[in-house]
């Protein structure tokens, strides 16, 4: 459960975020649609409490990001823009890393690896150095890595950025399956298709502000286009975002 | 503080896998420099005693006019050569090191008894012909100071008259100026060591976790971040600690292979001493490792970390360019000056003399301030959000 309330945030003269809020519910997976610099990662930033707001409030299970930051981090999971992986260390060194810094014991992080490489189907690879690895088994160790400690909330930021069909819909199977057990999930994105696919409730933004909010047959509605990309582009009016 | 355990074994584990920059940060340094070292004493203790008992051989210019004065030298065991045209030129142009001119007033002067000029043409800014000089030099003076006592026995006057003080060289400094080396570099070469043997782990946990992006998701996890960066500084120590050590153990190995005759000073490193030097020292690598990590924590890129790094090995250079420009007795005040301090105490142990226990106090703990500074400094970077964004 997540609730944010007017949020900004400004990188010198550049608004990033100028008032957003939203709310985000357990066992929905929330799509934050955006063209490219809307603001997604900088909302999620917040959320995960890197950058602090200038203004606004966030509120997670209860938790303010200013005030229980450690606690916040507990109950987060985060699969952030950049997922850089330890290239001398194993799939499996990457995940148990993550683990010990949650506080768990070697035991508690065996039985959860053994659970993730299942779910994640990452047995061929979870013992090999992460140098050279693909695409796909890099999203698929930071996704766990971001999971180990079984997050009740899961921020994912364009988790399928250069990802290949059959890893997408493995990642989409995943998510949705995060989804069945109750977890809330933001993810953001600027793929239509992976909206459509996944998303409960959509969250446009545009320009730092919130353009539209709404189940998919809502801003179907209330645009009055029969596709989401048409909808999207009528919302965000059309010249920013192609510009943007 | 968990947290803190957790980055610094993986920092040292994942640091230990590769191998390359491991043997470049830590173990090179324990192998070049006792061989340098060794190198270094050898060659100049060969080369001057070479030239000391390399024959001479000296073109001598006018030897018609003084026969006795050439067959004196030859006596000597100098081997006269023909002249050459030009003499100057011939000296300038590096052909030969030194000349003797003996001009032609030289049987005048000397038949009536006045001092007879002999010139020694030679360039003195060239090192190598100081050698060949003195030993001209002192040969003809022997020569003079011969014949000058017998002119005097002739005429029945006691030679010791003209010398109413002896001066009698008793040559210390020359061995001890050889020594000197090794006690100028040692200091710098373990301070060297205590900011080199942790570099590449410093660049490479801080500015290479934020060039490879995976620093953002390290900080999400619920580590309070002065704990991350203190975990990483300590490995960085750890590393340059090691390398500390070994250093000193290949030293005391490669102590007893010095040529100890021509160095004039017998020196050895006991286990004390390596004890006494790394409990000095040990506050050094601590304040290297926390200017290491802030550096790297300043930079951007890895490149421009990398960039700081050249800097750094300037900062160990100070203090003992200080002292070989000008060597200092060593000072209660200046024990709080870091590095310069472990200079003036490394040479103590080195000597083999006992060190005061409140210097050594006052040593450790003024460095050891000044990198908890350094690492309060780092922290602080650690804690702006801007640590993250590379360009």
């Amino acid at each position: 459960m997540i609730k944010v309330s007017n949020l900004h945030k400004s990188f010198g003269k550049v608004k990033a975020v100028n008032g957003i809020s939203f709310e985000v519910h357990d066992g929905e997976i929330t799509g934050l649609l955006g063209p490219n610099g809307a603001g997604k990662t900088t909302t999620l930033r917040m959320l995960y409490s890197l950058l602090p707001p200038d203004e606004g409030e966030i509120c997670i299970d209860g938790l303010n990001p200013n005030k229980d930051a450690m606690a916040i981090k507990r109950t987060l999971g985060v699969v952030p823009d950049s997922r850089g992986l330890y290239t001398r260390m194993s799939a499996r060194e990457n995940i148990a890393y993550y683990g010990k810094l949650h506080g768990m014991s070697n035991k508690h992080i065996d039985t959860r690896v053994k659970e993730l490489v299942k779910t994640l189907d990452m047995a061929d690879f979870i013992d090999r150095r992460t140098e050279g690895f693909s695409q796909g088994q890099r999203v698929k160790v930071a996704i766990a890595r971001a999971m180990v400690h079984n997050p009740q909330t899961v921020l994912l930021d364009e988790p399928s950025n250069g990802l290949d069909v059959m890893s997408t819909r493995a990642l989409r199977r995943y998510i949705l399956g995060l989804k069945e057990r109750g977890h809330s999930i933001v993810l953001s994105t600027h793929i239509m298709q992976e909206v459509a696919a996944l998303c409960d409730r959509i969250i446009i933004i545009a320009a730092g502000r919130i353009a539209a909010n709404g189940t998919a047959q809502e801003l179907l509605q209330k645009s009055d286009c029969s596709t989401l990309e048409d909808a999207f582009v009528k919302l965000i009016g059309s010249e920013e975002g192609l510009l943007a | 503080m968990s947290g803190l355990g957790t980055v610094y074994k993986k920092e040292l584990r994942e640091n230990l896998r590769d191998r390359r920059s491991l043997f470049n940060s830590v173990l090179l340094g324990p192998i070049l420099f006792p061989i340098l070292f060794i190198g270094l004493a050898y060659f100049t203790s060969s080369k001057q005693q070479e030239r000391a008992e390399q024959v001479l051989e000296i073109p001598v210019v006018g030897a018609q006019n003084a026969p006795n004065l050439v067959s004196f030298l030859e006596q000597q065991g100098v081997v006269i050569q023909a002249p050459m045209e030009n003499p100057e030129a011939a000296v300038s142009s590096q052909e030969v090191q030194v000349i003797i001119r003996i001009p032609d007033q030289f049987k005048e002067q000397w038949t009536s008894g006045k001092p007879a000029v002999v010139e020694l043409i030679a360039d003195p800014s060239r090192r190598e012909s100081d050698i060949p000089m003195q030993r001209i030099r002192g040969l003809l003076g022997a020569y003079g100071a011969q014949i000058g006592q017998l002119r005097l026995q002739l005429r029945g006057v006691s030679p010791g008259v003209t010398s109413p003080v002896m001066i009698k060289d008793v040559d210390l400094s020359t061995p001890r100026s050889r020594g000197m080396l090794v006690m100028i570099m040692l200091p710098y070469v373990l301070m060297i060591t205590a900011f080199t043997g942790g570099m590449h782990l410093a660049v490479d946990s801080t500015a290479g976790e934020k060039e490879r992006k995976s620093l953002e998701p390290l900080l999400i996890n619920p580590v309070p971040r002065w704990q991350v960066m203190l975990g990483k500084m300590s490995a960085t120590a750890t590393f340059a600690f090691a390398s500390l050590f070994l250093t000193l153990l290949a030293f005391r190995f490669a102590f007893p292979m010095l040529p100890t005759g021509a160095l004039g000073v017998d020196l050895s490193l006991s286990a004390e001493a390596i004890g006494g030097i790394l409990l000095t020292v040990g506050p050094v690598v601590i304040l290297a490792a926390a200017m290491l990590t802030t550096l790297a924590a300043l930079a951007k890129s890895l490149r421009e970390a990398q960039s700081y790094m050249g800097l750094v090995f300037m900062i160990p250079m100070i203090p003992s360019l200080i002292f070989m420009v000008n060597p200092m007795k060593p000072e209660t005040w200046m024990m709080a000056i870091p590095m310069f301090s472990q200079n003036l105490l490394i040479g103590e142990f080195v000597r083999g003399e006992s060190v005061s226990l409140h210097w050594l106090a006052i040593s450790m703990s003024s460095t050891l301030l000044i990198g908890l500074g350094f690492a309060a400094i780092a922290a602080t970077l650690f804690n702006r959000p801007r640590i993250v964004f590379s360009n």
